[in-house]
């Protein structure tokens, strides 16, 4: 009974694990070909910081005015001007740890595109690896569980129809290579089936 | 049937102990996960800072490094101005409001503070040139006073009375002089 259940729904349950590979698949191409554009490299400025040295630091920030978008691709004055200071640190020949830990001191935690590994943040580092770990872990036993055991197969053969000797044979085989104890207990199976027949 | 082995069934309880902690381990940080998620939807939801409460306190270290507390205003009617040099509708009000300073400052029991947010000190240091804004200005470092007021966006006034309590608050522009006034003129009375 159990057995024909899953017999049942195991192509729907297939079919659900390979829709959840596809969008895996698929988010994480889209979300690489949607990525977006930093602002074109410009001309060399007066202080001889290029665009692409300011927008390596502005990609890994946000200014808290515009909502998620990254601070080098934002094209609002607010972070325009942010932008102008990291080169103006930048010129004045700060790193670029000095530089996020100065906006973090002028504007908080949240202008960072990571929040900083501690406290409550830590959360955010491990929750992720241990849902997918449990997510993968369940599947295991899912998968385990949906395919069917030799001794489920022997038993399956016998109730078929007419004992097929070869299929019981299988089955003896197999159930005892695993467990002595199932051994005895298709044997019984086996007997009880041969009595009703 | 098979004989039962104790040892086996001793294996098995200690096993069933075992998932049943597992079980409630994973249970109480399933709980824990739900209830700081739920405390910060929370926490975003709040609205505005609640006029008849209290104001939160702060303390802002200006440009010029004058520190000032809200505490230590008390008994002084007290304008609190967010803005900020790229926002538009800030500088609607800017000169209004550097009017009502000087209108109210002989008396000496009116504060004007403006609180730069999210802004550059090279980029707020030129507004209040361009508007000759003499009240104490500073940046909201951290964004923490925007945050404890819970604030919106720019320009926000929020003004304070004498005990401390939030008596009025505005989250756009002031367009006249005569608006301020009319604001502020109430909690001089009491």
């Amino acid at each position: 009974m159990h057995t024909e259940k899953l017999a049942r729904i195991k192509p729907l349950l297939w079919s659900l694990v390979w829709l959840g590979i596809i969008l895996f698949v698929f988010f994480f191409m889209v979300s690489n070909v949607l990525a977006q554009e930093p602002t074109p490299v410009g001309p060399v400025q007066n202080t001889g910081i290029t665009d692409d040295q300011v927008n390596a630091i502005a990609k890994q920030m946000f200014c808290p005015v515009c909502e998620n978008i990254p601070l080098d691709v934002c094209p609002t004055q607010a972070c325009e001007q942010w932008r102008e200071l990291i080169r103006e640190k930048l010129a004045a020949g700060w790193g670029e740890k000095q530089i996020k830990n100065y906006f973090v001191d002028q504007y908080g935690e949240r202008v960072l595109g990571a929040p900083p590994a501690q406290g409550i943040n830590w959360l955010v580092y491990i929750v992720p690896p241990i849902a997918i770990l449990a997510g993968l872990f369940i599947l295991y036993k899912a998968l385990r569980l949906w395919k069917p055991t030799a001794i489920e197969k022997a038993i399956e053969s016998l109730q078929a129809g007419p004992i097929n000797e070869a299929v019981a044979d299988a089955g003896n085989q197999a159930a005892r290579s695993i467990d002595p104890e199932v051994d005895e207990y298709v044997r019984r199976l086996e007997e009880e089936l041969r009595k009703r027949e | 049937m098979a004989d039962i082995n104790p040892e086996s069934a001793v294996q098995s309880s200690s096993t069933e102990r075992r998932t049943s902690w597992g079980r409630i381990l994973v249970w109480v940080g399933l709980f824990t996960l739900l209830g700081l998620v739920a405390i910060s939807l929370v926490r975003g939801q709040q609205g505005p800072v609640a006029i008849g409460k209290t104001a939160p306190g702060f303390t802002l270290t200006t440009f010029d490094g004058e520190t000032i507390t809200l505490s230590g205003l008390k008994g002084k009617v007290v304008v609190v101005n967010f803005w900020a040099s790229w926002c538009k509708p800030c500088e609607q009000e800017a000169a209004d409001l550097e009017a009502a300073w000087r209108y109210y400052q002989p008396r000496g029991d009116v504060a004007f503070i403006g609180i730069a947010w999210t802004d550059t000190e090279p980029a707020s240091k030129a507004y209040m040139a361009k508007f000759d804004i003499t009240y104490p200005n500073g940046p909201d470092l951290g964004t923490r006073i925007s945050q404890v007021y819970r604030t919106t966006g720019v320009p926000e006034t929020y003004i304070i009375d004498r005990e401390g309590v939030l008596s009025y608050k505005k989250f756009s522009p002031f367009l006249s002089l005569a608006e301020i006034k009319a604001a502020i003129d109430p909690l001089l009375g009491q």
